[in-house]
């Protein structure tokens, strides 16, 4: 379903949880709301469930304004963090409340749950109650119950939050599937930036109840639009003043402005192992941290200690080693403005041609 | 010196609870089987304890709906400002601190034949005061904290969340309460139903105020064992008695039972 929000706000007594918020969403896409906890994201989705009232703002569904609809019938399915499934009724009788309420007959829920039931492979577990079911089975019963009704939007709350981190990894990539199998409109809210990357088709970032960026994970990694965006995303070092760094001298003309640089934009290694020695400067490494598959080396250059990786496949460093360090490139950014910096003695001053 | 402390303890427990029980067992069995049937087929025994039936079931009846209702309005009921539901909640207690004899005394001020409502319920035919009304809602007021006390913890531990996603699967609220909330809150209820019982059936301060105490009028089992013993007719007092604490003994056997279901 087609989805149009604009200027929400939500005040929760003094506390003003979300903020002039807009954005629309296009049909059958999977949308990732991330953010730090308590900035507002389980708030919009609530606000899009009915589960909650706007303080003021449109929500609009397909065209039609639903602010004053009740969650009853906006056509929505939710998944809850805890899934909130009822702890009486057995995976079957969870499955079929939404389509007994419509008061649907005998065998047409019959095979509508027992087709969900094949669908999130809980075969064999109908008559289960839901305190006998493992995190990951209680998920997608959730997933299951919710999608019963057939709703024209999903909407899901923290819906790997509760679950261990192995099988999170797994149920993420099969609700993925399952969503794009469906084609239906799907908002799930996290504050796990992996999950949002990985998952999602578009992500909106919201901090302190504000939308700060809408994109694709590709383009919100590559062009952060605010400060907060970019250190939200990815891993960063804050570089206090990158004009001292080689490369980025021409920074000096913007005082006050800071430096973001991400350890994939640094390399490190002896100085036989660039090609363009001169736009390296010297460092020393302070540690090295052995992180499964790759090496973390914290660096020092000058008074400035930057943080990136290296391949186990290359010569091994050890503290106190005097490397060449390589900075690709810069996101910086002032109270007014950000942009993002490559260093000028990357290209190449004398390009020898064969 | 930790064995002096036990057999205290247990003489305790048998001074207070075990001799008088067998007391009013022995006492009512004094002249045998005959003793007391007889006192308790005279007529103002049969009277006093259909009215103190009349009076369970009607008290036990109200307070259930009316109970579940103001613990979930208390609990749920997001409209109401937080001061004024911490007042209703701290109200609800009142008649835990009050004297039952206050209580009485409350109903009496309000709508005895003396006052204005008092008055205009007895124009328009309906006595209130030194009736059977009145000594329903004294008891009804005694026992009204016994329900709301029970369920609201109950409902506040399952949370809203199993409602809000029967809302989102499109249930409205009387078939949300029925299907989701009622099974979770149901033991607390059966809970509330036999201590409501129990109280409404042993009350006694707020009755005696508020009926009177006239005999086959509205003379419950609790007053007209009062009246027995005032009477020096031990023997049909002692009957009474016993017929309300094997109910009451009943009655407990069922709460443990509720009670243990309660936990699951």
């Amino acid at each position: 379903m087609h989805i149009e929000v604009s200027n929400l706000n939500k005040h929760f007594g003094d506390f003003h949880a979300v903020r002039d918020v807009s954005f629309t969403i296009e049909k059958g896409r999977l949308i990732g709301l991330l953010g730090p906890s308590g900035g507002g994201k389980t708030s919009i989705l609530r606000m899009l469930a009915g589960l909650e009232s706007p303080t003021s703002g449109d929500i609009v569904f397909h065209g039609k304004k639903v602010n004053e609809l009740p969650p009853q019938e906006r056509g929505i399915g939710f998944v809850f963090q805890n899934y909130a499934l009822f702890k009486h009724m057995t995976v079957y009788d969870n499955i079929a409340f939404g389509l007994k309420v419509k008061k649907q007959s005998k065998d047409q829920i019959r095979e509508r749950v027992m087709s969900l039931v094949e669908l999130t492979g809980l075969k064999g577990f109908e008559h289960r109650y839901p305190h006998q079911l493992s995190g990951g089975q209680r998920q997608r019963v959730a997933f299951a119950r919710a999608l019963a009704p057939e709703p024209q939007l999903l909407l899901l709350d923290e819906p790997f939050a509760a679950i261990d981190a192995k099988i999170r990894h797994e149920l993420r990539t099969w609700l993925k599937d399952m969503i794009e199998r469906l084609g239906i409109t799907s908002i799930f809210v996290t504050h796990d930036q992996d999950e949002a990357i990985e998952v999602a088709d578009e992500i909106m970032i919201i901090n302190k109840g504000r939308l700060e960026q809408k994109g694709s994970p590709w383009d919100i990694y590559k062009n952060p639009q605010t400060q907060f965006v970019a250190s939200f995303i990815g891993e960063s070092t804050i570089v206090e003043d990158v004009s001292k760094l080689k490369g980025f001298e021409d920074a000096s003309v913007w005082p006050g402005t800071k430096a973001l640089i991400r350890p994939e934009y640094i390399e490190v290694g002896k100085r036989s192992e660039f090609r363009i020695a001169s736009a390296t400067e010297p460092g020393r490494v302070k540690h090295i941290h052995f992180r499964g598959s790759e090496w973390m080396v914290e660096v020092t250059v000058g008074d400035t200690t930057l943080i990136t990786y290296r391949s186990l496949e290359k010569e091994v460093l050890q503290p106190g080693d005097e490397v060449s360090v390589l900075v690709h490139r810069a996101y910086l950014f002032n109270d007014n403005d950000s942009w993002i910096m490559e260093n000028k003695l990357k290209e190449d001053p004398m390009p020898i041609h064969i | 010196m930790k064995k002096l402390w036990i057999s205290l303890t247990y003489l305790v427990f048998i001074v207070l609870l075990i001799i008088p029980l067998i007391r009013i067992f022995s006492g009512s069995w004094a002249e045998g089987w005959e003793g007391f049937v007889e006192a308790l087929t005279r007529p103002q025994s049969l009277h006093a304890l259909w009215m103190t039936t009349i009076i369970v079931v009607s008290v036990t009846l109200l307070n259930t709906i009316f109970g579940v209702m103001l613990a979930l309005y208390l609990v749920r009921a997001t409209w109401l400002g937080k001061r004024l539901k911490q007042l209703l909640n701290s109200l609800v207690d009142l008649p835990f601190a009050v004297s039952p004899v206050i209580g009485g005394l409350m109903i009496v001020l309000i709508l005895g034949p003396n006052t204005i409502m008092g008055v205009f319920f007895e124009d328009i035919g309906f006595k209130v005061v030194y009736a059977l009304p009145g000594m329903i809602l004294a008891t009804l007021f005694v026992t009204f904290p016994l329900m709301v006390r029970e369920v609201m913890p109950v409902l506040q531990e399952i949370g809203t969340q199993q409602e809000e996603a029967a809302s989102t699967l499109g249930a409205y609220s009387w078939y949300t309460f029925w299907k989701v909330t009622w099974p979770s809150i149901r033991w607390g209820v059966i809970y509330g139903v036999v201590l409501t019982v129990a109280r409404s059936m042993g009350e006694f301060g707020a009755v005696l105020v508020v009926s009177g105490n006239i005999m086959n009028k509205t003379q419950t089992a609790t007053t007209l064992v009062y009246q027995d013993v005032e009477n020096f007719n031990v023997l049909a007092a002692n009957s009474v008695a016993l017929v309300l604490a094997a109910v009451s003994v009943g009655l407990l056997l069922l709460m443990e039972w509720a009670k243990k279901r309660k936990g699951h």
